[in-house]
């Protein structure tokens, strides 16, 4: 069997119904990933890179794909708050994979520019020629058979030297009343000594249907920029995710990307950073809260290229019930790369017999005058703190909780806006007591102040 | 005053290091006896037939050859194994033995154990280890065997076995790595040679080390010995292995298995110094050293520890693992690896958790010099069933120049939440303010390295037998001597 055909053959039928309604420049990518997607198939489960995960056994069910861009009756700024407190942010929205604004999106954004693929090509043709689908892998099916299907984007760019006053939130939300896959796709380009802050939020509103979101993003900080990626998932135990990012570093870039998953079906992180210039530093954080049924796949690729770089990971998991959570991190330090330092950590709480944790932290190094180290763990929670903690009155839930919310507090505070440090707190500490419910009912459930 | 060394120096010394000669490279003019070249089933019938083999090993064999033609090499490991013609290697060679009658070993043979410093004649031997010299493809003489009958342990070259204790090694062989179990393990399975067989009765303590000799004289030939022990409940013995082999332009096959099964109680230790020839400073010539070692700690309260130093071999690709099915099984695994010049290392450990309560150690070093290739690949698993077990792992990687590489890709499964297991791994140079340390008190830079790798190592040192020990720490100074980046 393989699952990618009936994408293919739906491309192959609807070739010209796509095309016609997306820019040139897609539509010349695409013509290349059909090619790539000839003789591939989707891993299955135990292949390298894919130990816990059976992306064929995704990709399998059948999904609707919206290719006629029939726009769906709600709006997502009227039906959402989504906005984080305190946070200011400059708000929008993709429903499904079409893009919309909102009322906030216009407040003082600056000289950001902030648009769908469709009018970037036009304002940007130059841009989007130099760097759309030149950082993401083609040789991954699931990149190539988005880059076969998407159909629209956002575009990202901040010109040199701006610093983006707000931060950039997108709310990703999945409305059909039908299975469904979407093909999002971002391109974030940074300019010279640019600054920006990503916030993206992925949600779902109907729990009763089968959604996949199968997106890539590529970011491309220039010399000096600062890039921060926040990246939530807290969808319904029916909508799966496999997102793959890729990054390339130039030097003196500082890029920060923090991967958080509350509620999901299945996921699948990619991360690929490249870094290639000297003094670049690179920071990937990760946190998983998973229980029931849900699996959580992080994949970590960093490629040292250039000498005198930093690069710290970070991935912590919680896994309770029947969860699977799995983290494979490799760093790769290249020939002639001196002074290089690379530290992974991946930690790991087992909360439940059926829980079950895969691990896989690698070093490839290829220089002598380096320091990398990986550490992994796979444990329980400290008895004896359980146990000071009882003797002071605290029961037995109360006391796990608080020391899973400890565990995961260090990525959390890596986050480098505390308006949305502080929000991630409280949804962790909601998470934990079980009452963060889907996005139907988020109006109560993200915001504590909200009393709609 | 002692003037501060020069970079160049660094340099200088890596050269001298790399030219320095392979202490074992003598070849023994010695008649062998080698069978023609190539490979089908009747090699495998005329190397069974050689052996005078029962019918079943024979039948075994020859299964596994079938098996093995539906293979293909693998791929996934961090070396470059050239394809190897496999119609090119001779799979038999024997040293003849000028008189048969008389229980005397040839004296050439004997010269080239003296050589090598292993004790054959039990007059002479000062340490007290029973030996069992194994060169190309036959056992030439096994020390001490009567002396350990007495405590029923059995301890013999394995065609010795087939014939004496048969239904023992029917029991037994094939059960721990059986013939489908990779592309090399079938591969030995079907032409295996000669290699050790142990047996340790219940409750027996072996009163002294048990060691084999591997030695590769004849070109153009493979190596594929198999080892088989056996520890009964109760029982213990160390065992110990060393391997050498001449120098030479062409490289030369080493497919070897090693089997133990450890029962309730029971102990096995087993230790390796592995220095086949590594090939010149050019990368030419050397052994490729693919084994598959396994070890079953079938009772509860079994422990298989695994000790081993690898400083030769063009290429390594051998994974010494535990499958812990008995409850409160322990196995452990400590290594020190060192690549030169263009040497690739693919090495590590598997630690199957079946049983409950189960542990594991992992300690693995490793040194990369030269053009070299290190890499510690390795497997923690813990099944759901298995609960309270505990791992833990630790590999560091040691660089002595920027043109070598080190690489670590362990995999940890986890399948229940009362086991821990840890994983920690680092890879860096050498220290420079501790050779500078080391230079100001007067100790070259040289030195300062030969210090600072054996305290690197000690961990590992230490926990090999001391005869052994000895022989480790020399091979790593010789290998070493300043190899300063």
């Amino acid at each position: 069997m393989n699952a990618l055909k009936q994408y293919i053959d739906l491309y192959d039928e609807s070739r010209d119904l796509i095309e016609e309604q997306s820019p040139a420049l897609l539509n010349k990518m695409r013509r290349v990933a059909r090619e790539h997607l000839e003789d591939a198939r989707l891993p299955r489960k135990g292949s390298e890179d894919y130990e816990a995960t059976d992306l064929e056994a995704v990709f399998a069910h059948d999904y609707g794909v919206n290719v006629n861009r029939l726009p769906f009756a709600a709006d997502p700024a009227e039906t959402f708050h989504c906005d984080v407190p305190n946070m200011s942010t400059c708000l929008y929205y993709t429903s499904n994979d079409a893009f919309h604004s909102s009322a906030t999106a216009e407040r003082n954004i600056g000289q950001v520019v902030v648009e769908p693929f469709s009018m970037a090509a036009v304002d940007y043709p130059e841009l989007m020629t130099a760097y759309y689908g030149q950082l993401a892998h083609m040789s991954d099916p699931t990149v190539a058979l988005n880059s076969l299907l998407v159909q629209d984007g956002l575009f990202i760019y901040v010109p040199d030297g701006v610093v983006a006053e707000r931060p950039i939130q997108l709310v990703n939300i999945f409305n059909a009343a039908l299975d469904m896959m979407v093909h999002r796709r971002l391109l974030i380009i940074v300019g010279k000594n640019a600054g920006i802050k990503l916030l993206m939020c992925d949600h779902t509103q109907s729990p009763d249907y089968h959604y996949l979101n199968n997106q890539v993003v590529e970011i491309v900080a220039m010399q000096g920029s600062t890039v921060d990626y926040y990246d939530m998932e807290e969808s319904t135990p029916l909508t799966n995710r496999v997102s793959s990012i890729y990054v390339d570093q130039h030097e003196g870039s500082n890029v920060l990307i923090n991967g958080i998953t509350l509620i999901n079906g299945f996921t699948r992180n990619n991360y690929h950073v490249e870094v290639n210039g000297e003094h670049a530093e690179t920071q990937l954080l990760g946190m998983t809260i998973a229980s029931g049924e849900q699996h959580v796949d992080s994949h970590t690729f960093i490629s040292h290229n250039a000498p005198r770089c930093h690069s710290n990971e970070m991935f912590k998991y919680v896994l309770n019930d029947k969860a699977v959570g799995a983290f494979a991190g490799k760093i790769l330090v290249k020939p002639d790369c001196p002074r290089v330092e690379a530290y992974q950590g991946n930690r790991n709480l087992c909360g439940a017999p059926t829980a079950k944790m895969y691990t896989k932290p690698q070093l490839e190094i290829y220089t002598d005058d380096v320091m990398c180290s990986h550490g992994s763990a796979v444990g329980q929670l400290d008895e004896e703190a359980l146990f000071y903690m009882r003797t002071r009155g605290i029961g037995i839930d109360e006391a796990r909780r608080l020391l899973m919310q400890a565990f995961v507090a260090d990525v959390i505070d890596g986050v480098r806006l505390d308006a949305l440090k502080d929000r991630l707190h409280y949804l962790v500490e909601k998470r934990f007591a079980g009452t963060l419910s889907n996005c139907a009912s988020c109006m109560q459930a993200c915001r504590p102040n909200n009393k709609k | 005053m002692k003037e501060i060394e020069k970079p160049e120096k660094g340099n200088q010394i890596i050269e001298e290091a790399a030219q320095a000669e392979y202490k074992y490279g003598f070849v023994t003019d010695i008649e062998t006896e080698v069978i023609p070249k190539g490979l089908d089933e009747d090699v495998v019938r005329r190397i069974s037939a050689l052996k005078r083999e029962p019918e079943w090993l024979l039948e075994f064999r020859l299964k596994a050859y079938r098996h093995w033609l539906t293979l293909k090499a693998p791929t996934w490991g961090h070396v470059h194994v050239p394809e190897i013609d496999y119609q090119d290697i001779s799979y038999y060679a024997a040293p003849k033995q000028k008189t048969s009658e008389v229980k005397e070993i040839d004296p050439e043979l004997k010269k080239t154990f003296d050589k090598l410093g292993i004790p054959l004649e039990e007059q002479m031997r000062l340490s007290g280890m029973a030996v069992d010299a194994v060169m190309d493809s036959v056992s030439v003489k096994t020390t001490y065997r009567e002396r350990l009958a007495e405590l029923g342990v059995i301890f013999c070259s394995i065609s010795e076995a087939v014939k004496d204790y048969p239904d023992l090694v029917r029991k037994y062989l094939g059960k721990v790595v059986p013939y489908t179990d990779n592309f090399y393990a079938a591969l030995n399975s079907a032409v295996f040679s000669d290699g050790s067989f142990v047996y340790i009765p219940k409750g027996v303590r072996c009163p002294m080390e048990l060691s084999t000799y591997f030695r590769i004289n004849a070109a153009q030939t493979g190596q594929f010995e198999r080892t088989l022990i056996v520890a009964d409940d109760d029982a213990y013995v160390s065992y110990l292995e060393g391997c050498t082999a001449p120098m030479r332009d062409e490289n030369q096959l080493h497919a070897a298995i090693v089997e133990i099964i450890v029962e309730d109680r029971a102990e096995v230790k087993y230790s390796t110094v592995q220095n086949w020839y590594p090939g010149d400073k050019d990368g030419k010539g050397g052994i490729y050293n693919l084994v598959t070692k396994r070890g079953l700690c079938r009772g509860d309260h079994s422990k298989l520890s695994w000790t081993q130093v690898e400083t030769g071999s063009a290429i390594t690709w051998k994974y010494p693992s535990c499958v812990l099915k008995g409850d409160h099984s322990v196995g452990e695994f400590y290594s020190v690896a060192l690549t030169n010049n263009w040497q690739e290392a693919d090495t590590g450990t598997k630690m199957i958790h079946l049983g409950k309560n189960s542990t594991s150690t992992i300690v693995s070093k490793g040194i990369s010099a030269g053009h070299s290739q290190n890499s510690y690949r390795g497997m923690v698993k813990i099944a759901p069933k298995a609960t309270g077990c505990r791992n833990f792992t630790q590999c560091d990687s040691l660089l002595l120049s920027d043109t070598s590489g080190a690489h670590t890709f362990p995999v940890i499964e986890v399948g229940n939440d009362t086991s821990v297991v840890e994983h920690e791994a680092t890879t860096s140079k050498i220290n420079e303010d501790q050779i500078f340390y080391c230079n100001q008190r007067g100790i070259s830079t040289e030195d300062a390295v030969g210090l600072i790798v054996n305290g690197y190592a000690k961990e590992v040192m230490a926990k090999l037998p001391m005869e052994f020990a000895v022989e480790a720490q020399k091979l790593l100074s010789v290998s070493l001597e300043g190899s300063v980046g």
